[in-house]
């Protein structure tokens, strides 16, 4: 009798905090299709005229194409370098390896975008990369590539060496021993890190806020800043038309690669 | 099993030295001669430096001086891939995203012989494994004794001069071990290919080896056949090395043209000097147990009797504190706590000077 009282309290109480971190997620489900959002969750009249206005608003779409470039952009260069440093420092005897890991761990950590942003953005300008994606992707690269090594290198480490020792007695070349079997066997570590960068830089808004002065460039996360309406009110309604939209991809995206790798994203592959 | 005659390819080392960075020299001036279609096992501790050479023949390792060659060609400066070798790793490294076939069609995909030819070839030598309904799977889903084949069959795919197996059989379980041992030394005997391999394990060396060399330290201590090596090692080393149960090494001292081990006096095998200290050896199986006295044996109390299946190790404590191990067959079997004699078996006890064996054609006779 206690115990199953025990049990409707805890199982009340964990409804509660679920509902209450739910709440959002049934905003960001419901709004969109409210003629006259608040902030608060109903049934909305339904209606799809918040999607027809946001269709013809110039920078929504755009922006959206725009995220998806930098994302794109950045994940290619992360992944592609994070594997190459991943793959030499776990192979390469070098003195100071791990401190040196570590040192690029802490500095990317302690130093962020806000700390760095006056002499990124001077660096950008003296390089003509403001009002270009590509100055964004790199600068987000470099922010991102320490962890990205981090995280790869102990998928590199988990590869034992025999795998490419093996392709080398039967003759291949370092780069078909990259192709044949070092890239398919960390492939899961790969995914991992490209996801991440994505989730990263779909979500990131200083960078792109600082270095890109044409709102034509600007990605989604910098656009959704600009729906407000004329009395300088958060236009709701948009607002969360737009969030939806841009939300959308990401999950997209998980769903995609959990069902092609089950999201088992440690440990490498089981040999 | 292939049935094509291949040119004659034995394995040549001369002057071989491999030196690490930070000073480890892991193979040391080392000559050996592999003849072709050999047996052979490269059988020492571990870090004796024989994996070291294994790789280094492989090309893996680069050697520091000294020169490889296969056949009839200097390989030493050649990358592994043109060395014309096959090799068989400890952990097999069959590649984890391939199936069998694939892993097997690797060495041909890599000289680009067209995709349907290399399946047909990756088939052929699945079926003579006995791999035949296995092809399609992943190495993850194989047993070990599975994994192995696919190894072998790996690198006889591509039809190299040369195998080099690394500790091949130490991944496998003990009752698999056995059964893989005989399947290798049949298959090798089938192939009669030039065949290296690793291993830390003297039985194992014994049983499969046309020809064993014994390493130390980064240099062979003896080279020969298990015969040779078994029963009369060159050194003290190899003579402690081999052999499952230990080799009785007593010291000993020669008066009166006997030898004086632990109390007991022996008729020499060689012939030595009197005053000469040596080292007097005999295997555990070549001595013969007796509960009452003897002349020329050793005498002791009996202070632990294993028991070995078929036979048991009996320990005796001699009178001055030295053990002196016996086997003896089943149902002869002493109670610890009494006395033994144990007698060596004529022409079965070896003498050591100054860690080395003595030679002398006068015993042959004994």
């Amino acid at each position: 009798m206690r115990t199953a009282l025990r049990r409707i309290a805890a199982t009340t109480f964990v409804s509660l905090v679920l509902a209450f971190f739910a709440l959002p997620m049934l905003w960001l489900a419901s709004a969109p299709f409210n003629a006259d959002p608040k902030i608060n969750v109903s049934l909305p009249s339904f209606t799809l005229e918040n999607f027809r206005v946001l269709m013809d608003d110039p920078y929504a779409l755009r922006s959206l194409r725009n995220s998806v470039i930098l994302a794109a952009g950045t994940a290619l260069v992360v992944v592609v370098f994070a594997a190459l440093a991943a793959y030499a420092l776990s192979r390469v005897r070098l003195p100071g390896r791990d401190v040196l890991l570590y040192l690029l761990l802490l500095l990317s950590s302690i130093i962020t975008g806000t700390a760095a942003m006056v002499p990124i953005f001077l660096l950008a300008t003296q390089l003509h990369l403001v009002d270009s994606h590509l100055g964004v992707v790199l600068v987000l690269s470099g922010g991102l590539l320490p962890t990205a090594i981090f995280l790869l290198k102990d998928f590199t480490d988990a590869t034992p060496a025999s795998y490419e020792e093996a392709a080398r007695v039967f003759g291949a070349s370092p780069l078909q021993t990259l192709r044949h079997v070092v890239v398919p066997v960390i492939r899961p570590g790969l995914a991992m890190v490209g996801i991440w960068t994505v989730a990263q830089v779909w979500g990131d808004f200083l960078m792109p806020f600082l270095l890109l002065r044409d709102p034509d460039k600007a990605p989604a996360s910098v656009i959704m800043y600009t729906f407000y309406t004329e009395g300088g009110q958060p236009d709701l309604a948009l607002i969360s038309t737009f969030s939806l939209l841009y939300s959308v991809p990401v999950v997209a995206m998980y769903l995609l690669v959990s069902r092609r790798y089950g999201f088992r994203f440690h440990g490498g592959i089981k040999r | 099993m292939t049935g094509d005659r291949r040119e004659p390819a034995g394995v040549g080392l001369s002057a071989l030295t491999k030196d690490y960075p930070g000073g480890v020299r892991a193979v040391d001036g080392l000559d050996l001669d592999v003849p072709d279609g050999a047996f052979f096992a490269l059988l020492g501790p571990s870090g004796c430096g024989k994996t070291t050479l294994l790789r280094t023949i492989a090309g893996l390792e680069s050697a520091t001086s000294g020169t490889v060659r296969i056949g009839d060609r200097d390989v030493t400066r050649l990358p592994p891939g043109l060395r014309d070798v096959g090799m068989v790793f400890q952990d097999y490294a069959l590649f984890p995203h391939m199936t069998v076939a694939d892993n097997i069609a690797y060495p041909l995909r890599i000289k680009k012989v067209g995709k349907g030819d290399r399946r047909a070839a990756a088939a052929a030598v699945a079926s003579s494994l006995g791999l035949s309904d296995l092809l399609e799977r992943r190495p993850a889903e194989l047993s070990g004794g599975q994994q192995q084949r696919v190894a072998l069959a790996r690198a006889m795919a591509a039809r190299p001069k040369v195998f080099l197996l690394d500790e091949p059989l130490s991944n496998l379980d003990a009752r698999l071990r056995l059964e893989a041992r005989t399947f290798l030394k049949k298959l090798q005997h089938e192939l009669g290919v030039t065949t290296l391999f690793v291993t830390h394990d003297q039985a194992e060396a014994l049983a499969m080896a046309d020809r064993i060399a014994v390493m130390e330290a980064g240099r062979i201590r003896q080279v020969g056949t298990p015969a040779e090596v078994f029963r009369r090692p060159a050194n003290l080393f190899v003579a402690s090395f081999i052999g499952s149960t230990p080799m009785n090494l007593v010291d000993a001292r020669v008066t009166g043209g006997l030898v004086e081990a632990a109390g007991a006096r022996l008729r020499p095998p060689v012939h030595v000097d009197d005053g000469e200290q040596v080292v007097y050896g005999v295997r555990p199986e070549y001595l013969d147990f007796s509960p009452t006295p003897v002349d020329e044996a050793f005498h002791g109390r009996v202070v632990v009797v294993e028991n070995l299946g078929t036979s048991s190790l009996v320990t005796l404590e001699t009178g001055d504190g030295v053990l002196v191990h016996v086997v003896v067959p089943e149902d002869a079997e002493p109670e610890p706590g009494g006395e033994g004699w144990a007698a060596p078996r004529p022409g079965r006890a070896l003498l050591y000077r100054e860690g080395d064996l003595m030679q002398n054609d006068v015993t042959a006779a004994a």
